[in-house]
């Protein structure tokens, strides 16, 4: 068995884990990341690019950018948050210099507010490694490890490519593990499998606001792709009439609309009145976009082509692990949670933080984090860093049953179905969660009692284990909120309830809870 | 689909560890790496970014992928020059300035034809369902 040792361990390899990382290493703390892939390739920023909230030092536009941004965060935002988040990545981003090519802004400036994935990780993983931090690719985390004291002090993995399991022992460890799709097929997040919110609950921690967890974005039926090139499309149905789609400034009616018209039957995109500059660019802009058109024999701007909705899930939505400080601890002593592995309701609220916000929270949390778990880790005395070492992790490695085979591949549609099926997730019911619930909670079961993964197959039954688990949390806390509130519609409560002007807490691996936060976000002092 | 090139591939490796999602497995000494779970393949072509040879050719939409001699140019490289990582561009991100006003305009294109469209339920339709001021393609 390998065995690391580090101050600060993080889990996962993605643009928060990134930041993370550097923001660690600059105290002088040593780190170790631990990534499930290729720290440059893993997660959804890789294959993005993405737009930061960006807002100069300027008092008054930040007021207003928050302001703004409260707006259509329907009470669950905190404006402190946000304005921490914003400056934090004005800041942050121009480090990047050294290890990013960035470019011009068509305005004789510096384009910076938005950053194209795989050079944006490739040079976080730069800087990062300039700082000393020590980079573990393919080394998925299994479970985490706790002290006696219940405080966080490792985790324990396999190394995929060698095929042997590994060991960290650290001061605190941060989850930075991304959201969870449920393998809808989403660009970028095969391996976001909600692997933290399963680790981080096994240890005591909880969720928040999983209940906003209803985002899709359109691509080509057969390949996810970003969605630049369909934000001006028109909609056909099979026998070539064009769908009365509302326009992208009204999301929620967008997506129901094409909801309904998939129920018909098949969906064409047609891009003729796509921006006129639009195709002379995007080979620059996106290769990968063209590519998934180009390699099928298609010219995207005048063939028509059939599209799909590709669940996004946690990734788009607002939920995750619960943050209990100004800092992005979790409850759990020695455990820190960042970007979509935390939620995001503090700068999002109850609607999608996606885009900007999203990655100045991947960004800034990561950096928060990165700082306080140096800090708690340089608190740990001498004998807390050698202490015994207890294992955390459950599903999938322990069964509280006798090992049998599992139908993994039914568990994964299971979550699939009951969370990402739009006629469920966008008209929400009791009736329709509750059968849900009965679902979720069987498949849940099965995996709990009886599933085993031994070796490689360990990860895999684990990733099996966290979407089952991650299904049952944002059903749970979707059956709970009994109003209608941003992204989560619920067609028997159609209304905003003040009573709900709360987040949600969940957790439970037996039984699942559900919890209305004690005071308003307005009271919640930081 | 997955094609590592032989003829170029010079068993470096590098998409084994560049691949987020475990597709590949180092072969023996000397030898290619092996496609040992393309079921894991979310084709993300970002093993063909990080492949120094452009060895690798990620094909689309299993399992009716059309194959690379039948597509009208070589596919085989281009990912890496569009993304500028083959050396061949100076600046391969002046234009990416350009990604929040392009979406944004493709916005507005769709929010204004709806308007049109509801405008012209009002004012009644033309055969297609179209508003009598929106052109056919």
């Amino acid at each position: 068995m390998d065995e690391i040792s580090a101050d600060v361990l993080i889990v996962g390899g993605g643009m928060a884990a990134g930041w993370a990382a550097v923001a660690a290493a600059k105290t002088g703390a040593s780190v170790v990341v631990a990534d499930k892939g290729f720290m440059g390739t893993s997660g959804v920023t890789a294959t993005a690019g993405p737009n930061h909230w960006w807002v100069p030092p300027d008092a008054g536009r930040r007021e207003a950018a928050v302001r703004k941004r409260l707006e259509t965060a329907f009470g669950l935002a905190d404006p402190t948050w946000m304005a921490r988040i914003i400056d934090i990545t004005w800041r942050s981003i121009p480090e990047l210099e050294p290890w990013y090519p960035f470019s011009g802004d068509g305005q004789g400036g510096v384009y910076r507010s938005g950053l194209r994935g795989p050079e944006y990780l490739r040079a976080l993983r730069h800087y990062a490694t300039s700082l000393g931090v020590r980079i573990l690719d393919h080394h998925p985390v299994l479970e985490l490890l706790a002290r006696p004291d219940g405080s966080i002090g490792g985790a324990a993995g396999h190394d995929r490519l060698t095929d042997r399991p590994w060991r960290a022992r650290a001061g605190a460890v941060i989850l930075a593990t991304g959201g969870c799709a449920f393998r809808s097929g989403l660009l970028g997040s095969y391996s976001n499998t909600g692997d933290g919110y399963l680790m981080g609950v096994e240890a005591g921690a909880e969720l928040s606001g999983m209940e906003f967890c209803i985002a899709y974005s359109i691509s080509p039926a057969w390949l996810s792709t970003r969605t630049l090139p369909y934000t001006g499309a028109r909609f056909f149905d099979a026998a070539g009439r064009q769908l009365d789609t509302p326009g992208w400034d009204r999301p929620r009616e967008y997506l129901c609309s094409l909801a309904a018209a998939f129920r018909s039957g098949p969906v064409y995109a047609d891009l003729h009145e796509a921006p006129r500059e639009l195709p002379g660019v995007i080979r620059e802009i996106q290769p990968a976009t063209v590519a998934a058109f180009e390699r099928r024999g298609l010219d995207m701007f005048r063939d028509r082509f059939e599209v799909k909705l590709f669940g996004e899930g946690t990734i788009r939505g607002t939920g995750g692990l619960r943050i209990a400080d100004a800092c992005c601890a979790t409850c759990v002593p020695g455990l820190f949670a960042a970007g979509d592995a935390a939620t995001r309701e503090h700068i999002a609220g109850a609607t999608s933080g996606g885009g900007a916000q999203n990655a100045a929270w991947a960004l800034s949390s990561g950096v928060l984090s990165g700082q306080a778990a140096s800090a708690a880790a340089a608190r740990r005395s001498h004998s807390d860093r050698q202490s015994r070492l207890l294992s955390m992790g459950g599903a999938g490695l322990h069964p509280t049953g006798a090992v049998r085979p599992v139908d993994r591949k039914a568990v994964v549609q299971t979550a699939q179905a009951e969370i990402l099926d739009p006629d469920k997730a966008l008209w929400r019911s009791e009736a329709k969660l509750s059968m849900s619930a009965k679902r979720l909670e069987d498949a849940w079961e099965d995996v709990c009692g009886s599933l085993r993964g031994e070796g490689l197959d360990a990860v895999a039954a684990r990733e099996t284990a966290a979407m089952a688990a991650t299904a049952r949390w944002c059903n749970a806390a979707a059956l709970a909120r009994k109003e209608s509130r941003g992204m989560h519609i619920r067609e028997d409560y159609p209304g905003q309830d003040t009573d709900w002007s709360r987040r949600l807490i969940t957790g439970g691996l037996e039984t699942v809870h559900t919890q209305r936060e004690e005071a308003p976000v307005s009271e919640l002092a930081l | 689909m997955i094609e590592i090139l032989a003829t170029r591939c010079t068993a470096c490796n590098t998409c084994v560890s560049a691949c987020p999602d475990h597709v590949f497995d180092v072969g023996s000494p000397g030898e290619l790496p092996l496609i040992a779970r393309p079921d894991q393949c979310q084709t993300c072509f970002l093993c063909e970014l990080y492949c120094p040879q452009d060895a690798i050719y990620v094909a689309v939409g299993d399992p009716d992928a059309i194959p690379r001699s039948a597509l009208d140019s070589d596919p085989v490289g281009r990912i890496r020059h569009d993304y500028g990582w083959d050396g061949g561009t100076d600046d391969p991100l002046r234009y990416f300035w350009k990604l929040g006003p392009l979406l944004r305009q493709g916005v507005e294109i769709s929010s204004a034809r709806y308007a049109l469209l509801q405008a012209g339920k009002e004012n009644g339709l033309r055969e297609d369902g179209a508003p009598a001021d929106v052109q056919a393609p």
